[in-house]
């Protein structure tokens, strides 16, 4: 067996396992990362990026469609726009290839050694990789646990068949024409959307009395409106029992009743979230401390064994790409020799639904439930003036703060776009924002943005656009 | 008092329904006649609705966002007096802030009291501790546990191995800017290589009284008039303990047996052949008072502070009896009962730290007293005996005398005559 020893064994080349490499290398330190699938991870092959990009392609269609239907105030017409499904497919396979190339690329850059395999720990300085050509053995002074996220199985709707996970229904033949996604979190809302956009019949079916359920109904209230409007029913207090004999429906009951209601589902996505992988790659030796299904790790990721770190969605919630990557940084820095801990304020949560929301630090309830004086300001696109020249007024921006000396706790906004406007509200928040100090911020005219600083003005009661 | 009901006006004409765009007033608040209620959205323009009447809102007739029916129900308000109890519960945003406990009480509460040797009950020893810095207005700390600085603060403060929550900040809400980080270096507290482990700040100052003020005069008077010389002997213990050992278990109803009966057996033997040690000093009469009874103090750690009750007449005392009296007093000296002449008299002092013991002490004597026997902790070591290393229980016997009055030789003389005994334990119970 080929003996290899490094300084640092990243197991996992996701967007925690990637960067962690990335920046060891930078830094000198000799590593190797390990991915037994493709770079990038989940994010990069089967989640953010490839989802977006059929956001984006249904979108689009979407805004044809309904312009050929006359809907248009500014008087666009169009004839009847098709779309060639394979060709989308296509062109987001396209995308996450350039970017896991772009992963690829930036690792030999940093000389950082990929290895395409299957690792298997031995102890907490050493692991296997199984490949084609022979095995490896791999010694490290540093192993970096990297390893994600899967989705999770419904007991009563394995995967296979009709049945599908956020992975498979990226990567479908063609549009199914009924499509019933179980779960109303972020990913069964997402795709949710952008399959009814390009022309499936969807029912979302929720266990819970409403749809994305971490967040207060007032942030969700312009989602829920616009699944109305794009024809998508959605059943909540309601849950999924099993596929119709002939596998062509989806059974469901909902709280409170006996009845059993059966739904057309050319396709069940089940999306009722994701578990650490922390199985199948010979973890249990190490018997590191658990917390809950998630490895257990401190300020600085460091795991119960020393020398062995984790980072990313297999130490727990949130389960973020951004997350991962600041973990897989610092632990990286770490190990060079530099004082590091992870003392973020916030990290933002964006869902990429019709219309966007974003969630940075507490939301009001959050901060009330912490005994916090809080006070709102809360400004509406219905009156900012680049939400209509975009047609699409729905949403607002909202800013929590301490009442009595202004430090911004939490910022939240939905709205066409204001994903885009995230990194401004973690900005306030690292930087210790008060009110005073987005409202003393020039912001520029005509944009989404003004509506940040017509919030942090409103909560200092005196907004001047409303 | 009564509810009033606003419902929804007609806004305008064929407007049947509007959108709440915002709202004005929160349940609770108080309100005023004109005061603006919300604003609502119409697909012709955004409205704001005022208030017909003055009084206290108790409900909101739906959230931002929700579409409401021209007449349907906008806000309810209590109107009338229904004022006092709810303006207690009304907060303006620009409250003062609440009073932080921590800087609040300067005195800690009374540390227990601590008997005097004449007086059991000896006055409050008085904690006076200086506050730390006052924390920032507004900020209580377990709301704000985590310092609010910029990201590029905070890297500096950790490379410098500086905990940002010692430093008050200047910026707004408490922020701690760049500034305040350049000023706290400055200051000289940059601490040490550890920064895992915050600074610790602060001065607390003692009020040194009762006991402990009278101890402090004692051992002061004792090493300023006292020439001091210290002797350290080591004395085999194995043949003792297996005696002890050997005791213990044939006697299963009597006291335990520890080590010190047998070294005040051994010390007042020893006296028998060396009075000049079993004497006090009174050194402004220039006159030695050599005792024939045996007086041995023992100073033992109380609760209290260092406490020396006696065994009167210890010559007359055997094995049980010495380890009987020495648990009585030690716990009379503990719970504070002990009499003031079980306190005091003593002729010479076994000072013993227990368990700790260590391996050479410098006992300070009892003055008037001229000799002080100090017991340090037992252990097995090797020993060279024949032409090998055998593992012996050793102890050191750690001694002061006053030089003024002993000699070293007769010092020396007399801690062997200990260790003589001690060391062939059967010559203990022999009568010379």
């Amino acid at each position: 067996m080929e003996e290899i020893s490094t300084k640092v064994l990243v197991i996992g080349g996701g967007p925690g396992g990637y960067v962690t490499a990335i920046r060891a290398g930078q830094l000198g330190l000799p590593t190797i990362v390990v991915e037994e699938a493709k770079l990038g991870g989940t994010c990069l092959n089967v989640g953010c990026i490839p989802s977006k990009a059929l956001i984006h392609a249904a979108e689009a269609f979407h805004h044809a469609k309904a312009q050929e239907k006359g809907a248009s105030p500014f008087g666009l017409s169009v004839a009847s726009p098709t779309l060639d499904f394979g060709k989308t497919i296509g062109w987001k396979d396209g995308i996450v290839g350039r970017l896991t190339n772009g992963v690829a690329g930036l690792l030999r850059k940093h000389k950082v050694k990929a290895i395409a395999g299957k690792a298997e720990l031995i102890d907490g300085k050493s692991c296997v990789v199984r490949m084609a050509d022979g095995d490896k053995r791999i010694h490290a002074e540093h192993i970096v646990l990297a390893t994600g996220s899967a989705p999770v199985e419904v007991p009563a709707l394995p995967f296979g068949g009709p049945v599908i996970s956020s992975t498979e229904a990226l990567a479908l033949d063609a549009v199914p024409a009924t499509l019933v996604v179980v779960g109303a979190g972020y990913i069964g809302l997402e795709l949710g959307m952008a399959y009814a956009k390009l022309g499936s019949k969807v029912t979302v079916v929720e266990a819970a009395d409403r749809i994305l359920p971490v967040w207060d109904p007032e942030l969700t209230a312009p989602v829920a409106k616009r699944l109305k409007q794009l024809g998508v029913e959605v059943l909540t207090a309601t849950t999924a029992h099993a596929l119709s004999d002939d596998q062509r429906a989806l059974v469901v009951r909902q709280s409170g009743s006996v009845d059993k209601l059966t739904i057309a589902a050319d396709k069940v996505l089940v999306a009722v979230g994701r578990m650490p992988r922390t199985q199948g790659f010979g973890l249990e030796k190490l018997d590191l401390t658990m917390q809950g299904r998630f490895i257990a790790i401190d300020d600085q990721c460091a795991t119960s064994m020393r020398n062995v770190w984790a980072v990313g969605d297999v130490t727990g919630e949130p389960m973020l790409a951004h997350r991962a990557m600041a973990q897989g940084e610092m632990v990286a820095e770490i190990i060079a020799g530099e004082k590091r801990s992870f003392d973020k304020t916030a990290i933002a949560a964006v869902c990429f639904t019709d219309p966007e929301i974003v969630s940075v630090g507490l939301l009001p309830n959050q901060a009330k439930a912490q005994g916090l004086e809080i006070v709102i300001g809360n400004f509406p696109f219905l009156a900012n003036g680049r939400a209509m020249s975009q047609d699409d007024e729905a949403g607002f921006v909202r800013v929590v703060a301490r009442a009595d000396n202004h430090l911004v706790l939490g910022i939240q906004a939905v709205g066409m776009g204001v994903a885009e406007l995230s990194s401004a509200f973690a900005l306030a928040l690292e930087m210790g924002a008060v009110l005073e100090d987005i409202a003393g911020t020039i912001h520029a005219h005509p944009t989404r943005g003004e509506a940040f600083q017509e919030a942090a003005l409103g909560a200092l009661g005196h907004a001047l656009h409303i | 008092m009564a509810i009033r009901i606003i419902k929804l006006p007609d806004i305008g004409e064929g407007v049947a329904e509007a959108e709440v765009v915002e709202w004005h007033v929160q349940p609770g608040q108080e309100i005023g006649e004109d005061d603006l209620l919300a604003a609502v959205m119409t697909d012709k323009a955004t409205v704001e609705i005022p208030s017909p009447v003055a009084g206290t809102v108790i409900e909101l007739g739906g959230e931002v966002g929700s579409v409401m029916a021209v007449g349907s129900k906008l806000v309810a308000i209590e109107t009338e007096a229904a004022g006092s109890r709810l303006e207690a519960e009304t907060v303006p945003v620009e409250d003062a802030p609440k009073a932080e406990p921590a800087a609040a009480s300067v005195e800690k509460p009374a540390e227990k009291s601590a008997p005097v040797v004449e007086k059991p009950k000896a006055p409050i020893p008085e904690k006076v501790s200086r506050p730390p810095a006052e924390p920032v207005r507004g900020t209580p700390l377990e709301a704000q546990a985590k310092p609010v600085a910029s990201p590029a603060v905070r890297g500096r403060a950790r490379d410098a191995g500086v905990d940002l929550r010692q430093i008050r900040g200047t910026g707004p809400a408490g922020r701690v800017t760049h500034q305040d980080l350049d000023a706290f270096m400055a200051s000289g507290a940059v601490p040490a290589a550890s920064s895992r482990t915050p600074r610790r700040e602060g001065v607390e100052q003692i009020k040194i009284v009762g006991l402990r003020r009278r101890i402090a005069e004692k051992m002061a008077e004792s090493t300023r008039k006292i020439a001091h010389f210290a002797y350290v002997e080591e004395v085999d213990m194995t043949a003792l303990e297996e005696l002890r050992a050997h005791l213990n278990k044939r006697h299963p109803d009597r006291p335990k047996l520890t080590v010190l009966p047998f070294i005040v057996r051994a010390l007042t033997q020893a006296l028998r052949d060396f009075p000049q040690m079993n004497a006090l000093y009174d050194d402004d009469a220039e006159v030695v008072s050599r005792y024939a009874a045996a007086h041995v103090g023992i100073a033992a750690q109380t609760p209290n502070g260092l406490m020396v009750p006696v065994l009167k007449h210890a010559e007359t005392l055997d094995l049980w009896q010495t380890a009987q009296e020495i648990r009585r007093l030690a716990e009379a000296a503990r719970d504070g009962t002990a009499k003031r002449d079980e306190l005091s008299g003593s002729t010479i002092t076994i000072s013993s730290l227990g368990d700790l013991g260590g391996i050479v002490s410098t006992p300070v004597i009892n003055r008037p007293e001229v000799a002080i026997v100090g017991i340090n902790k037992m252990a097995i070591r090797p020993v060279w005996q024949d032409d090998r290393f055998v593992p012996r229980k050793m102890m050191n016997l750690s001694s002061s005398f006053d030089h003024r009055v002993v000699d070293g030789h007769d010092a020396a003389s007399f801690i062997r005559a200990i260790k003589e005994r001690l060391e062939l334990p059967a010559t203990l119970f022999i009568e010379a």
